[in-house]
């Protein structure tokens, strides 16, 4: 089973790394990182908070747009192009290939993130002269931002076992930047009435609450992060991940393939 | 023990958006093919062929009954580590080499690591892809995809192997490598099934064929068999230089069709004695002799109540 679900695994990763559009995507990245040099230098005084600003916000959204953009193939397209049946034919269960096929691009993203990474350092040791003790403090909002890409990738592999890709795109996006201002959501739930405040309190706990993923501004200000908040938040992002990876395996499971 | 034992399975679709209706793809289908047999699922296009192999492989589910393969449930993983299965115009990871692809499907097929490379390498020297290995499969070609395919199909040494439409898309050589490569696996103890629309594969190809048309299973039989049914010696070929006997076999109730200076008439067996009279007599010299035998695309049009002229596709 291990063998089966780290060779699906492992075949994803190859193809992300073979795909052109992934690499235009972290040039992009890195050259948004190399800009916000060019920020911080106009921005007298500040120009570390808006390194780490601009820097992590770039790795976090076109993060999110991989995962997206990757995932909401990662399914529909082996159905499409028919490559899912001689994998099927032999002894690999449904779930297998799903968790198979969701480990491979948390794999590349996570590699995508380290490289990702070590260009905002560069950025952050141009602008600051040297790195010190403070400087560990955004690896935690990098930690963040990986367990939002396990979320929407768990998405975005959900939307790909039952619909096209442009709707899975469609509605993972919408899950992205609903999932953002969550707790904008659950406050309003507060203040509604009736019928509307079981819908919204609702809504609010089925999207994913990246809102309390994003600590960006404040490890920007040399803020820390508790480590309650780390470990709630890495439970609460296993949780969602793995009651979204059940909901793909069940529909998956009973899905036709024409 | 049967390799396989399909015991009525059936398929039936949803069609529609609003008015939702049932559409048949798989009438109750009972079939069973023995153990070491080269079986032959024949049926025009959209005749239900696919439809039975993607329910024995798992990727659809049957509306009702069941299947037994090697013994044992058709579902059950075990026994998908025993088949090999190659899907009509199979399609595959265009990024990695034929190696590359061969050593993931040997992982995925249970092969053991150490050994997932010599493998991967023997079968594409079985398919004649050896220089092409390092190659990604975008660079390939149609017939040479479909050798893959094969080579993916046979590459964990299956007990039983499917193919759907082996042959389509590959040139005459590549046609008879499939065929000789389909002999050697019965020669190797293996079971053989697949599905075609080309009638002279399966008739060279196969022990037993079935016809299948419209979702519904309508003969099944030894080849040589279907092909003789008493019918075999109706009428006679025969072949003749020199154009001074066509006259006279017309008479005899002959039909003629002359190319160059050469004859070649169909006329009825009991007229073979008088006919050869003739020609001897007219000074002709005679060619060939043959009675003339029902084939398989005879009987296959006839068991789909298809007429000969009419324009179904059958590729001879």
């Amino acid at each position: 089973m291990i063998t089966r679900i780290a060779a699906i695994a492992s075949n994803t990763f190859r193809e992300a790394i073979r795909d052109r559009v992934l690499y235009n995507l972290i040039l992009f990245v890195l050259l948004l990182v190399g800009s916000a040099v060019l920020f911080g230098q106009i921005s007298i005084g500040i120009e570390r908070i808006v390194v780490i600003n601009l820097s992590l916000t770039s790795i976090s959204v076109f993060g999110v747009l991989i995962a997206i953009f990757i995932g909401i193939g990662l399914v529909s397209k082996e159905i499409e192009k028919k490559t899912l049946y001689t994998v099927l034919a032999r002894p690999v269960r449904r779930w297998e290939f799903i968790i198979g096929k969701f480990s491979g691009l948390v794999q590349t993203l996570v590699v995508n993130t380290l490289f990702m990474t070590v260009g905002f350092y560069a950025a952050l040791l141009y602008v600051s002269h040297g790195l010190g003790k403070t400087d560990l403090i955004p690896l935690t909002a990098i930690y963040f931002i990986i367990l939002e890409f396990v979320i929407m990738v768990s998405l975005a592999l959900l939307f790909s076992s039952f619909s096209t890709p442009i709707l899975s795109a469609i509605l993972s996006f919408g899950m992205f930047v609903i999932g953002t201002f969550a707790e904008d959501l659950r406050n309003f739930a507060v203040i509604a009435h009736g019928p509307m405040r079981w819908l919204l309190t609702a809504a609010a706990y089925i999207v994913p609450n990246f809102a309390s993923l994003n600590v960006i501004t404040s490890v920007a200000h040399d803020q820390p992060v508790s480590l309650a908040l780390a470990m709630q938040n890495t439970v609460y992002a296993l949780l969602y991940t793995a009651a979204v990876l059940c909901g793909s395996v069940l529909i998956f499971e009973r899905r036709n393939l024409k | 023990m049967p390799a396989l034992e399909i015991l009525g399975l059936q398929k039936n679709y949803t069609v529609g958006f609003w008015r939702k209706r049932e559409r048949e793809a798989l009438k109750p289908l009972h079939l069973t093919v023995e153990d070491n047999e080269v079986f032959g699922f024949l049926g025009p296009n959209g005749a239900g062929k696919t439809t039975t192999l993607k329910l024995l492989m798992g990727l659809i589910y049957p509306t009702s009954g069941s299947a037994r393969i090697l013994g044992m449930d058709w579902r059950e993983p075990m026994v998908k580590a025993q088949i090999g299965f190659l899907p009509e115009q199979p399609y595959f990871y265009d990024y990695l080499t034929a190696q590359e692809l061969l050593e993931y499907y040997g992982s995925l097929s249970g092969v053991p690591a150490r050994e997932q490379r010599r493998r991967a390498s023997t079968m594409l020297e079985r398919v004649g892809l050896k220089d092409a290995a390092r190659l990604q499969l975008r660079k390939f070609s149609k017939g040479m995809l479909q050798r893959v395919g094969i080579a993916q199909a046979i590459l964990h040494d299956p007990k039983m192997i499917f193919l759907d439409e082996p042959t389509s898309g590959l040139d005459p050589m590549g046609r008879r490598e499939v065929r000789d490569l389909i002999h050697g696996l019965q020669d190797e103890g293996k079971t053989v099934f697949f599905s075609t629309h080309i009638l002279s594969d399966a008739e060279s190809l196969c022990d037993r064929v079935a016809v299948i048309h419209n979702g519904e299973l309508r003969g099944v039989g030894v080849v040589a068999e279907l092909v003789h049914r008493g019918k075999a010696a109706d009428e006679t070929e025969i072949v003749w230089h020199g154009l001074h006997a066509a006259e006279a076999i017309k008479h005899l109730g002959g039909k003629c069709r002359i190319v160059g200076d050469t004859v070649r008439a169909t006329l009825p067996a009991s007229q073979l004695e008088a006919a050869l009279e003739r020609i001897r007599g007219s000074q002709c010299k005679i060619l060939s002799v043959n009675p003339v035998r029902t084939t398989l695309e005879d009987y296959f049009l006839e068991t789909v109540g298809v007429s000969p002229h009419s324009a179904i596709e059958v590729s001879r």
